[in-house]
């Protein structure tokens, strides 16, 4: 009994984690340009898959990481330069049907490269699962909660300590505001872009040993952290966090207790009953138009 | 918005007229009918969506939810329960009318893209009932649709009739029947738009704070729209079940959401000519795309991507002010 319930809590925080990571891509890109980056998930499927295939051509395995997550920063660095920063005077809504053509393309991009069927990747320590009161803990979840840990806390170092991150901040909170102080917004944009990309990547890598990775896994999770950025309330990084793995515990519980078929039914009426009752999400800031 | 007048509508109609009619004269085999009702189809729900986007500034992220609703609900009551195709269609939009209204009008008190993340649950939640729920269903493999029929009187595309001492395939009548329906969709959103309602959805997209300021329910009018939109959407779906004879969950799908969006965005937002252009290029794109096989994919999203960063307010806005920089060009060049 209590061990089924700690099953479920292990795969719920595991994935949880992995939504989180991809939430903080969305949240970055929200924040600085107010874009929903529907692209975001094409980054987790280029970390996972150019790490997969870079290993099955003799890559040392860390090496291979460290190629793909640079590889992921370019292309994120590239989206920005060459699909968004073009169309500067699009309204929001051009953006986003913008990203969701890079998404496009990319994915088309990935299966002429590496083809349509699903790729395993090894775990990166021992396969063998840790026994937890009776419930089982496949190793890759240490492996996702411990590089979701300083992912989280690289970027709170990122954006408190140092003058680039705060730099991000500040356009966020008032472009022109920051234009004056002297930051160049563009560059910060494509930081921004950068960093979400270089997060989502990591995310696709540690997670691909547990679900695998092909050229289309960036759809279904990509939207999973969209659902958790909206649960936490879009724009707030604690929420992304706490959304995501709120997120992945609460469908961990639905798909164990209730039905696999409706897990994804419950997660998303999590967005609908957050948007009903505390619309601002759980930890989004309280908007105040001046007129 | 002196160019907005109705005059300027009604042109707009009649051209729409002349196109849909002129069709039959350059097309003959079926499959380029059903290709080309299909898109009448669809662009009639898009013309639907258009007024929430273009006219409210919202986005539906789950549209294609309202148009399986409309197209399983016409389905399930006609084949399972007998009903007749009219009275499944109406009490169909309905029932998405109100799902439409209770998802809507909480959320369209706030301000913001909230309605977005909305839609798109609803739309998926929408979307895995119609997979799951097997028994009624059908679930992934989908279910046949009965054709649609008005007091007895059945329309297929296999069959055959004769209008005015015309014989006429049912291919060709189908594509007449949805053309008749675009048009109709057409006219009914440009009176739409110019009544009081419109003005008033007008002025929230201008500014929703001036609009509240002089006295408009922001609130009510969006949710308003909101409920039209996807009551455009339900009735195309449950036409195009009709048209289809089978359905698949696809028809609520997340990417139909997406295309119907796009199709919107590209076209040109606030256009109902220029969002029914954007139906047209993105279902015709796969068309000509498919030669290309693997590279299908690449293309399709280059091309989006290179139209709106170029093209960034659609289709034909970009199109009709570039004719305008001309004319006044050439004008300036006589004087």
């Amino acid at each position: 009994m209590f061990s089924e319930f700690l099953q479920y809590l292990f795969t719920g925080i595991t994935i949880g984690a992995t939504y989180a990571l991809i939430a903080l891509g969305f949240t970055l890109i929200y924040n600085a340009s107010h874009v929903i980056n529907f692209a975001q998930g094409e980054f987790l499927m280029i970390g996972g898959m150019a790490t997969v295939s870079m290993t099955a051509m003799g890559v040392p395995m860390l090496l291979a990481v460290v190629l793909a997550v640079i590889l992921a920063g370019l292309l994120g660095i590239a989206l920005q330069r060459l699909a968004i920063a073009p169309a500067k005077d699009a309204n929001v809504v051009t953006l986003i049907i913008i990203t969701i053509g890079a998404s496009i393309f990319i994915r088309g991009l990935a299966q002429l490269v590496w083809g349509k069927g699903y790729h395993v990747m090894p775990n990166f320590s021992s396969s063998e699962p840790i026994e937890i009161f009776g419930a089982v803990l496949n190793s890759q979840s240490l492996w996702v909660l411990g590089v979701g840990a300083v992912m989280v806390v690289a970027l709170v170092y990122f954006f408190t300590r140092t003058l680039t991150g705060k730099a991000i901040l500040a356009t966020s909170m008032n472009k022109d505001a920051a234009r004056l102080v002297g930051i160049r917004t563009q560059v910060v944009l494509m930081l921004a872009f950068m960093v979400s990309a270089l997060l989502g990547s990591v995310a696709g890598i540690v997670v691909a040993p547990i679900t695998f990775t092909s050229y289309n896994i960036g759809i279904i999770l990509g939207l999973k952290g969209f659902v958790a950025a909206a649960i936490g309330g879009l724009g707030s990084g604690m929420g992304a966090v706490v959304g995501g793995l709120a997120l992945g515990v609460v469908e961990a519980m639905a798909a164990g207790y209730l039905s696999s078929d409706y897990k994804d039914a419950v997660a998303f009426s999590m967005i609908l009953l957050v948007l009903f009752f505390m619309p601002r999400g759980l930890f989004g800031a309280k908007i105040v138009e001046r007129v | 918005m002196i160019d907005r007048l109705p005059q300027f509508r009604l042109r707009g109609l009649v051209f729409l007229a002349i196109v849909v009619f002129s069709v039959p004269l350059f097309i003959s085999n079926p499959f380029h009918y059903g290709l080309a009702t299909q898109i009448a189809l669809i662009a009639g729900a898009v013309v639907g969506l258009n007024l929430l986007v273009g006219f409210a500034g919202q986005i539906s992220l789950g549209h294609a939810g309202f148009f399986g609703l409309g197209a399983y609900f016409s389905a399930i009551m006609t084949s399972t329960y007998g009903w007749s195709a009219i009275p499944a269609l109406v009490v169909g939009a309905i029932a998405v009318a109100i799902v439409a209204w209770v998802v809507g009008r909480p959320i369209l008190r706030l301000k913001g893209h909230y309605l977005s993340m909305a839609t798109l649950a609803v739309g998926f939640i929408i979307a895995i009932i119609l997979n799951n729920e097997r028994e009624t269903t059908g679930g992934p493999d989908g279910m046949p649709v009965p054709p649609f029929d008005v007091f007895g009187w059945e329309l297929s595309p296999f069959g055959q009739y004769s209008l005015f001492g015309l014989d006429i395939s049912g291919d060709l009548a189908w594509y007449l029947f949805a053309g008749i329906v675009l048009l109709v969709a057409v006219w009914l959103a440009q009176n739409l738009i110019d009544s009081p309602i419109g003005r008033a959805l007008r002025s929230v997209h201008g500014s929703e704070v001036a609009a509240s300021v002089v006295g408009v329910n922001t609130a009510k009018y969006k949710s308003l729209v909101f409920v039209i939109s996807a009551v455009y959407a339900s009735v195309m779906g449950a036409l195009y079940g009709h048209f289809q004879g089978f359905i698949t969950p696809s028809v609520a799908s997340f990417d139909f959401s997406i295309l119907l969006i796009t199709m919107v965005v590209l076209g040109g937002m606030g256009s109902t000519i220029g969002v029914i252009i954007g139906a047209v290029v993105l279902e015709l794109l796969p068309q000509v795309l498919a030669d290309f096989q693997e590279m299908e994919m690449v293309l399709f999203g280059l091309i989006l991507m290179l139209t709106m960063i170029f093209m960034p307010k659609g289709l034909l806005p970009t199109a009709a002010s570039f004719l305008a920089k001309r004319r006044s060009k050439s004008a300036g060049g006589d004087a």
